[in-house]
């Protein structure tokens, strides 16, 4: 079985008279021969995991061995400023906690890599918590995330040095806002609609992680993939289009990935990595391992 | 078996962080070396290659190969104390930095075990990404693959039939072969054999049991999932 195209899978889906949630379901069973509670004994791991990850940056004490993070995420969610409410605050501290607990060689799931590892596990427990969406949805909350990572991974890239930061918090805030839609039971062209919108919001964002470390900007760049799924699904929900079709939105990151330069992409030779204090913490964090 | 990607490609692996390439994949290189030494390790060397070399102390690289070659995966917690754990446990090891060295992959290590029955194993192997690695040299031979399969290495006298005695030995259990590298050196010959299935325990010790064979191991494979659906 095999979907090449976030269009396929919607066709998939109107053949079969399935949501996309199922039709996940059933590329998977398929393809590795695995049973239905195969599959979601591997989904609630993978929701337990991040569950976790938000309730342990939240709650303990995490300074990362750089000093770059330093509790950041209970800064946020305590902070007495809101600026649209406590909902929004709490959500971005949610993706703040799981990169401070990544940073702190703590247990994540990647989603898809371990630098955008926040973005969905702040997403979900959000959901859970303002929403009331059961535990259960939220598997297939993670099947229909899992469909336009496929995608993308397939026709775009995951990895920083490809795609840059657009191919990791990127397509993460698109599975994000597609989940989103999915859960507050938008159609499948809500879905698709709103991968766009989140990754023309993420176009050419380029990776340059200070010292190569997962820590900064990637923590405050999940916090803002959050932001960028919530406000895709609420454009997309609403009922406004995103013009160029998703698919040709994700062959457009895979050209501006392509045409990036290398310094911009994971090698710690542009951006934010080639800034004066760039170098300097660089320096600091390594200097035993020259 | 299907070469479209799994979902849990997308949404794992579950790794301790915060690289998957620097601390995932670098805990699966200690954790295949261990298997290949197939012995409690007393002494590893380990020599970090380019980025590796650069920046393992802020991807916590050393720490999650010691704990690979402790045996845990890379979703396991005792990575963070795998220093600790392994002075208990009477592992001594050394690491050595080579942060320029063009003929290998930017992530890449060298791990030499030595186990406390006295066998040793010296294994090279890369970190792609996502957790993915691939092994690149065992006892000093080129070998190429990412123990996504369940893997024979084979080291033998290199002398005629061999490739079809061990193959042969193989199939007479029903599993099939998926694919064989093989590479030679003056005397000996290495086999890299990737299979459908495991192989029992009978097979391996026919194979061993040839008087011309070395060195028999069998790597188990290192997909997430199977990690993943135990619970």
């Amino acid at each position: 079985m095999e979907f090449n195209l976030l269009a396929d899978i919607a066709e998939y889906c109107a053949r079969e008279k399935k949501d996309m949630a199922q039709a996940m379901l059933d590329y998977e069973m398929k393809n590795k021969h695995l049973s239905r509670e195969d599959v979601y004994s591997g989904l609630k791991r993978v929701l337990l995991t991040m569950e976790d990850s938000v309730e342990q940056g939240l709650t303990q004490m995490v300074i990362s061995p750089s000093g770059m993070l330093n509790n950041w995420a209970k800064t946020v969610y305590n902070s007495k400023t809101e600026t649209l409410g406590p909902r929004l605050k709490k959500a971005i501290a949610r993706a703040i906690a799981v990169g401070e607990v990544n940073a702190c060689m703590g247990k994540i799931a990647a989603a898809p890599t371990a630098g955008s590892a926040g973005i969905m596990p702040a997403v979900l427990v959000t959901m859970i918590e303002e929403h009331n969406i059961p535990r259960e949805k939220l598997l297939d909350g993670l099947l229909v995330s899992s469909a336009v990572g496929l995608i993308f991974a397939k026709n775009s890239s995951f990895a920083g040095s490809e795609a840059g930061c657009m191919g990791e918090t990127g397509s993460a805030a698109a599975m994000a806002a597609a989940t989103i839609v999915y859960l507050l039971g938008g159609t499948n062209d809500q879905i698709l609609e709103a991968v766009g919108f989140a990754l023309k919001a993420s176009m050419g964002l380029v990776c340059d992680p200070v010292g190569g470390l997962v820590e900064e900007p990637c923590t405050t760049r999940n916090a803002v993939g959050v932001a960028n799924a919530f406000v895709s699904a609420q454009m997309a929900l609403a009922g406004i289009k995103s013009l160029i079709p998703v698919d040709e939105v994700i062959f457009a990151t895979k050209e501006v990935g392509d045409l990036m330069s290398p310094r911009l992409k994971e090698s710690g030779q542009g951006g934010l990595a080639n800034t004066k204090t760039g170098r300097d913490i660089q320096k600091r964090v390594f200097r035993t391992a020259e | 078996m299907s070469q479209q990607p799994s979902i849990f490609d997308i949404l794992g692996p579950i790794m301790i962080g915060p690289s998957s390439s620097h601390t995932a994949g670098a805990s699966r290189i200690g954790y295949i070396a261990r298997q290949l030494l197939h012995d409690e390790p007393k002494k590893a060397v380990i020599t970090l290659y380019n980025s590796f070399a650069k920046t393992h102390k802020g991807h916590g690289t050393d720490k999650a190969i010691i704990g690979g070659i402790l045996g845990f995966g890379p979703d396991d917690e005792r990575i963070r104390e795998s220093h600790e754990l392994a002075k208990k446990q009477g592992l001594e090891w050394e690491f050595q930095f080579r942060g320029d060295a063009t003929k290998f992959h930017s992530n890449t290590a060298r791990v030499k075990l030595f186990g406390k029955k006295g066998g040793a194993v010296e294994v090279v192997g890369a970190s792609l990404g996502g957790g993915r690695i691939r092994i690149q040299e065992i006892e000093g031979f080129p070998v190429d693959f990412t123990a996504q399969a369940h893997t024979l290495v084979i080291i033998a006298d290199d002398i005629p039939g061999s490739i079809k005695n061990i193959s042969g030995a193989i199939a007479e259990h029903g599993v099939n072969i998926a694919n064989m590298f093989v590479s030679r050196n003056e005397t000996k010959a290495n086999m890299v054999i990737e299979l459908d299935q495991a192989v029992n325990a009978e097979t391996l010790q026919k194979i061993e049991s040839l008087s011309w064979v070395r060195f028999v191991r069998h790597v188990e494979p290192m997909t997430e999932h199977s990690s993943r659906y135990e619970k």
